[in-house]
């Protein structure tokens, strides 16, 4: 009989393999099932897994797709391990992108290289004060961020809908809701000229590497894992569990108020009602697919990423349904999490009655 | 304006609270037990592709409930597979589930679009509820009479019985629950599936009921304003049906006043007051201290055995 | 890119290259067609009546063409890539739905100078980025009538999203209608502040109607508030397909949106070469909007009213915005017998009188 059994260590090899069992697994499971209702279960899930990947075209798509991903997922990784459960980073997210137009639209007439990092800066305060609530109310009453970050993100969104309906619609717009087009002097730039990558995909690898350093290089990525791991200790060690427990938040919500802005700037070039897509929701399954580790980020949004241009492949040649594409994703996480069972515990034969020794 | 009027208004209240009720209901079920289920949307989007589907096929609509409740605890059972089983995170897990539940409700009900049902009508018959005033009280579908029950049952369950006891024990502290010999995994299981019934049927009341159709998405977020709604009520039955029937309210004369003409506040700042309600009731009860702590299980969302 | 150029160019050059096997074969290759759909296809409304005009061309170019095209697209970055993606396929030819595409299509029409784009509803083009639009008020002032005559509280409810120039001057047409045939109706307007909330929808039906509106009829894109009119006993109209199925008492008709005429005269003039861009609006006259079948609960003097509307549109002889007109602050719109431009009711952003919105 085969029997669970909890290893001493988590595993490492289990860490690293766990995501590519879960992929494939997904994809062996999309297969049969695509096949059994009536699709070309082999052709659905070659185009939505490989043809991105194989073709050179879709590398930009994903690169764009994958970065507002990796640097929301950022934050949040910094936090899910010093145990602060943000999940409004959707509400940071969009609070950035409205921070950032805000000085975009201040800023209209007027031409400067200064712009675009004011608009950038706007955008990191943006999101980091929309996080700061559910760190004000945690560290000082103790109520729990994921319920108020959860709410927040609402709210951030039904103002978005207030600010583009109303005191900032395009005057020129023909009362369509949404803002004017930023200037050239607005718009992120592209990494090279007729590129669709923005500046911003670069600097969202850039940025795991950072992370990944802060993490596990310095005495703040260390005071971050030890009130995660063990607040108790934690206190006896002298680490401030509510300094880190702010400084977290607050860089989650930056974050993801620099990756807002970012996306307006770049991909979208205005603000809309369309402007919340989910990233922040997304990115929480990143965090997890990455294994709240940076570098594992980059690669969980990648996956992502070529699930959502995977599915639109596959929708205009296989004829896929877009439905499919979220149930790749939902079979996708379902595989992440259950495999992620094997770091932890092992299969094992189970043990015969021990020989009583001589 | 005329008795008829009110009566139909308050008709539309009870019926946009229910769904949100029943969702809640279960929800705070779930959370009491210490789980936290973030996958209330993807539940309910099961319960009413499901209910609609078998009520169309059948010609049943009590079919249709039983499948609904069915579907939203098989939504559920996935969940508490992955986290409760092999103890992944909650967070995560919910959020799955309601990508999941958007996307299997839409290729499921791919072949149900465009069709009809005769929706689920009162259920006493006609001459009990000729008066506007009379209406009020036997005008309305089983689904919301059931509702209305199930939080008196949810509410006695939780505070008087020992079942209930060992529910919130369970949330409240599950290592000292386990070290008394209580079955953990069990109960939150038991709990999981509970609120998973009631999002179903939450589910299936747009389908069978309020808008007796299939559409993509046709609890159009319903399930987010439910998991607010259980954090407003602090976790308490009779504050979760005030609630939603305060949330029904609002709705309701929002689009009345607007029928009538009146000016009325932008609609972006009405829809948020329910999440900033939530906000202000969760400071105000860690201010009042006393409420705060009993209220909120101290276990939600933490994993056990803790990893 | 490279290789749709190559494809172009062979396809030109189909008959004369056909005595390479490999090249004869590629040069057979289909049209193709690309659509990029704001929702999904589902068996109903706005984005159904735009895969029937895709199923019209594959019925009737069969296998001169192969369309394809990917639902349920933001608006936003990701329809860029879903324009991009049917451009890189290999399609000459695409058509993208829905306003908030406007922007993505422009932007990736740049990058395809050789393709042509047909964007739905907007206001931009580009030497290969054509729009195309339909007159939807015209069938708003047919239905008017209709609302006009068979109103008996001389009520209208009018279940609205947003207050873009779209939906106004669709209220004003319908109430201008309506009003010709009864003077005092009054059209009440709800803003849901959504195109799509089913439950909603539907309450804001009832309210209409526990306001006195026995007339309902939409511009968001759920049957919901149809089938609110079932339950009530008042009648309504359906929006952008026939949506009789849900309210076969209610639903007297229904503003249909055809595009196949359209669809199946541009992608002919792309396959011969004459394709150029512009900007069309159809109505009536055109068959790009239609009125579904009238319900039997019609009566003959409305059905004679609406039917005479229909051809004095579609002769030209009458315009649903003819002056004198003022809106509801009392300014003069239109002076008397001037009919509204164009370009008037592409930024309207006034109510006629008796409008409550």
């Amino acid at each position: 009989m085969l029997e669970w059994r909890r290893r001493r260590e988590p595993s490492k090899a289990m860490l690293y393999l766990s995501p590519l069992i879960a992929i494939g697994l997904t994809m062996l499971t999309g297969m049969l099932v695509f096949g059994a209702i009536g699709y070309d279960g082999l052709r659905a899930v070659t185009a939505i897994f490989i043809t991105p990947l194989i073709e050179p075209q879709r590398w930009a798509d994903l690169g764009v797709k994958a970065a507002p991903l990796i640097m929301i997922a950022l934050g949040l990784a910094i936090g899910f391990r010093a145990n602060v459960w943000n999940i409004g980073a959707e509400g940071q997210y969009v609070m950035g992108a409205i921070a950032g137009t805000g000085v975009a639209l201040l800023t209209h007439d007027m031409t400067g290289w200064w712009i675009l990092p004011a608009m950038a800066l706007a955008g990191i305060l943006g999101g980091a004060a929309w996080a700061a609530v559910p760190a004000l109310l945690k560290v000082r009453l103790q109520v729990s961020e994921i319920l108020t970050s959860l709410m927040l993100t609402y709210v951030a969104v039904q103002f978005l809908y207030y600010l583009v309906r109303g005191p900032w619609k395009d005057p020129d717009g023909f009362n369509f809701p949404q803002t004017r087009m930023f200037s050239a002097d607005q718009t992120l730039p592209a990494i090279a000229e007729g590129s669709l990558v923005h500046v911003g995909v670069p600097l969202a690898v850039l940025l795991a590497l950072i992370a990944g350093f802060v993490l596990s290089k310095t005495v703040a990525g260390y005071a971050v894992r030890v009130v995660g791991r063990a607040p108790a200790a934690a206190r006896h060690g002298g680490f401030d569990a509510n300094g880190v427990t702010w400084a977290v938040l607050l860089a989650g919500g930056g974050l993801a108020g620099l990756a807002g802005l970012l996306e307006a700037a770049g991909p979208f070039g205005q603000l809309t009602p369309q402007f919340p897509v989910g990233y922040g929701f997304t990115a929480i399954i990143v965090a997890f697919l990455g294994r709240l580790s940076p570098v594992g980020i980059v690669f969980g949004a990648l996956v992502l990423a070529v699930t959502y241009v995977g599915g639109e492949i596959a929708q205009s040649t296989v004829r896929l349904p877009s439905a499919a594409t979220g149930m790749f994703q939902a079979l996708l996480l379902f595989f992440l999490l259950a495999t992620d069972v094997l770091v932890r515990w092992r299969l094992a034969w189970k043990a015969r009655p021990a020989k009583v020794a001589p | 304006m005329t008795a008829a009027i009110l009566a139909s208004i308050f008709m539309t209240l009870a019926a946009a609270a229910t769904p949100i009720l029943l969702a809640g209901l279960g929800e705070l079920v779930t959370e009491k037990a210490g789980v936290l289920n973030l996958g209330v949307e993807g539940m309910m989007l099961c319960g009413a592709v499901a209910g609609f589907a078998v009520a169309y096929s059948t010609g049943s609509i009590a079919l249709g409930l039983i499948a609904a409740t069915l579907a939203g605890v098989a939504a559920a059972m996935i969940f508490a597979l992955l986290t409760l089983g092999l103890g992944s995170n909650q967070v995560a897990t919910g959020l799955a589930l309601t990508i999941f539940g958007i996307g299997a409700s839409s290729l499921i009900g791919a072949g149900f679009v465009g069709r009809t049902i005769t929706r689920l009508g009162p259920l006493f018959p006609a001459d009990y509820a000729a008066h506007p005033w009379l209406r009020l009280v036997f005008g309305h579908d089983a689904i919301v009479y059931l509702s209305l029950a199930l939080v008196l049952a949810v509410g006695l369950f939780l505070r008087r019985t020992r079942a209930g006891l060992i529910l919130r024990a369970v949330g409240e502290n599950a290592d000292s629950a386990h070290a008394i010999g209580y079955r953990v995994l069990a109960i939150r299981t038991a709990a999981t599936a509970f609120g998973g019934a009631l999002a179903g049927l939450g589910g299936a009341y747009f389908s069978l009921a309020l808008t007796p159709m299939w559409a993509d998405r046709l609890t159009a977020g319903r399930g987010w304003i439910a998991l607010a709604l259980v954090v407003f009520a602090a976790w308490k039955p009779g504050r979760l049906l005030l609630g939603a029937y305060l949330f029904g309210a609002v709705a309701t004369f929002e689009l009345q006043a607007k029928a009538a003409g009146w000016s009325f506040i932008a609609p972006e700042v009405l829809a948020m007051t329910p999440y900033l309600a939530t906000i202000v009731v969760l400071t105000m009860m860690s201010l009042g201290g006393r409420t705060g702590g009993r209220d909120a299980p101290a276990c939600l969302g933490k994993p056990f055995p803790a990893s | 890119m490279s290789t749709i150029i190559t494809r172009r160019t062979l396809l030109a050059g189909a008959a004369a290259s056909s005595a390479l096997p490999l090249f004869g074969a590629r040069a057979q290759a289909p049209f193709g067609v690309g659509f990029v759909y704001v929702g999904p296809i589902g068996d109903h409304g706005y984005t159904w009546t735009h895969d029937q005009g895709r199923l019209a061309l594959e019925k009737e170019y069969g296998a001169r063409i192969k369309t394809s095209f990917i639902e349920n697209v933001a608006e936003g970055p990701d329809a860029a890539r879903a324009i991009r993606q049917l451009a890189q396929a290999g399609n000459q030819l695409i058509f993208t739905t829905s306003f908030g595409f406007m922007n993505p299509t422009i932007q990736v029409a740049k990058q395809f100078p050789k393709i042509f784009f047909e964007h739905a509803t907007g206001y931009q083009r580009a030497e290969n980025v054509a729009t195309y639009n339909a007159r939807f008020y015209e069938g708003r002032a047919a239905i008017g009538t209709i609302a006009g005559h068979m109103s008996k509280t001389g009520q209208a409810g009018y279940v609205a999203s947003f207050p873009i120039p779209e939906v106004v001057m669709g209220i004003n047409a319908f109430h201008l209608a309506a009003k010709k045939v009864n003077p005092n109706f009054k059209t009440k307007v709800i803003w849901c502040s959504t195109w799509y909330d089913p439950a909603k929808e539907a309450d804001a039906a009832k309210a209409l109607i526990d306001q006195g509106a026995d007339m309902i009829t939409q511009h968001t894109d759920s049957a919901a508030p149809l089938q609110a009119a079932e339950q009530r006993g008042v009648f309504a109209f359906g929006q952008a397909s026939d949506m009789k199925a849900f309210a076969p008492k209610a639903h007297l008709s229904a503003i249909v949106d055809d595009w196949s005429g359209y669809y199946i005269k541009r992608v002919k003039e792309a396959m011969d070469g004459s394709w150029k861009t512009g900007d069309v609006w159809h109505g009536l006259k055109e068959g790009m909007v239609k009125l579904a079948p009238y319900n039997d609960a019609i009566t003959p003097a409305a059905r004679a009213a609406a039917d005479e509307v229909q051809k004095g549109i579609i002769a030209g002889t009458l315009h649903p915005f003819t002056g004198e007109l003022k809106d509801q602050k009392g300014t003069l719109r239109l002076k008397a017998g001037e009919t509204a431009s164009d370009e008037m009711l592409s930024k309207m952003d006034w109510y006629v009188d008796g409008v409550q919105a």
